[in-house]
């Protein structure tokens, strides 16, 4: 428990995806416009992050090292991960329309977003257990969202700021999420074990 | 489309006029997160330069046989093998630099700067003007995030390449190393990018850059079953 706990408090804010290892960041500076979209964002993120953990898991521990094709880990998770989210599109479509027209638009772009893939990744590396890589995706899902909406709130101000001309549009977003990485150095000190 | 591209035209486009990092923001994860050391900046974009000539001719040379519908499968499967060549032979020959950038070599996979070449050029030009595409904008990329990963190698460490060069000009200031230095040199070189660049075209580059980015790439990879 405690571990799960430690995985769970450092995906979110420790090693938080987006600010301090830049998984994401696409997704983060593109739907971070409005409160609104962000939270259609983030729900469709750590959905999806949950189910892939998951699935890629079981895929690496009883497809690719039992049979020694770890170096097909890249390919094997990349297509596992698009077919999912496919899949994850059609099923809710049928079942679940409500959830489907709030999550509908984000689920496309989650294939390309790199937190996904990277959180696969990162289990591989650090040899996490089933459940430990569910709750991995599930807290990267939740620091991505985390970061996330505070940052549109940040952005939704920049609007309507006086801000110099070359600085328009992309530069000043990204000296705002300096700022807003470096609030999260902060959490570096805490070391839960 | 119509006119016919010029090949040395199709080279320096992604250098400077279509810079995918500077000027069409594409691919931010890597040009933010491993860009703490120059060197590594210079890693990291020869590395996704081999994949994007690699991915850049194989999907221009099937692009008339994959049929409309299952090209994006078909195009993450090409770039995801080229990820794998290049990871591997990092790893054999440089496990240095291999271990330096970690999940980011796999992550070339998602790197939205290839799809996008993929889609937006390599579906639609012969082999030749493909590969050349691919190094105009492999060395755009490479050439940006090294330019990042100095800034950051010389405020941050106090070093370039390694090489000491501020030692007796000021205290290194750490935080240009640490994940907001990232955010803050990529800000500061776009913003300078777009005060260079043509100040007609700029509302228009940013304009596509800022919405599309990713989502725009990816919006354009899922158009096939819309």
């Amino acid at each position: 428990m405690k571990e799960l706990f430690a995985i769970l408090i450092g995906a979110i804010l420790v090693e938080n995806f987006v600010l301090s290892k830049f998984l994401g960041i696409c997704p983060f500076l593109g739907v971070s416009k409005k409160t609104s979209t962000a939270l259609g964002m983030s729900g469709a993120v750590v959905f999806v992050l949950v189910m892939s953990q998951a699935v890629t898991w079981l895929a690496n521990e009883y497809l690719l090292e039992p049979y020694n094709l770890e170096y097909l880990q890249t390919i094997t998770f990349i297509l596992v991960i698009a077919a999912l989210v496919q899949f994850v599109e059609t099923v809710l479509k049928k079942l679940m329309p409500p959830l489907y027209k709030a999550l509908g638009v984000y689920l496309p772009l989650i294939t390309t977003n790199c937190a996904v893939l990277g959180s696969a990744l990162i289990f591989v590396e650090r040899n996490y257990t089933f459940i430990e890589a569910v709750v991995f995706g599930f807290a990267a899902g939740l620091g991505f969202t985390l970061a996330l909406i505070l940052f549109s709130g940040i952005r939704e101000r920049l609007e309507t700021a006086d801000i110099p001309e070359a600085f328009k549009g992309m530069p000043i977003t990204l000296v705002a999420a300096s700022l807003v990485s470096i609030t999260f150095i902060g959490f570096a000190g805490l070391i839960i074990g | 489309m119509a006119e016919r591209k010029k090949p040395i035209s199709v080279l320096l486009n992604g250098l400077i006029k279509e810079n995918p990092t500077l000027r069409l923001l594409l691919g931010m994860c890597p040009s933010l997160a491993v860009t703490t050391m120059a060197k590594n900046g210079l890693g990291m974009g020869a590395a996704a330069t081999f994949v994007l000539v690699g991915s850049n001719l194989v999907i221009s040379l099937i692009r008339k046989i994959v049929p409309d519908k299952v090209r994006i499968p078909a195009y993450i499967t090409v770039i995801a093998t080229f990820t794998t060549i290049v990871h591997l032979l990092l790893a054999a020959f440089l496990p240095e630099l291999n271990k330096q950038l970690g999940i980011y070599i796999p992550l070339i996979v998602v790197n939205c700067i290839i799809f996008a070449r993929a889609e937006m050029f390599a579906q639609k030009n012969g082999p030749l003007l493909s590969v050349l595409d691919g190094l105009g904008m492999g060395a755009g990329f490479t050439l940006a995030i090294t330019a990042i990963g100095s800034v950051r190698e010389i405020l941050g460490a106090g070093t370039w390449m390694g090489i000491p060069v501020t030692v007796n000009l000021f205290e290194p200031a750490i935080m240009f190393i640490l994940p907001p230095g990232g955010f803050l040199v990529m800000g500061f070189l776009v913003a300078l990018f777009n005060k260079l660049a043509d100040k007609k075209d700029k509302s228009l580059e940013c304009e596509t850059g800022c919405e599309a980015g990713c989502p725009g790439c990816s919006k354009a990879a899922n158009g096939g079953e819309a």
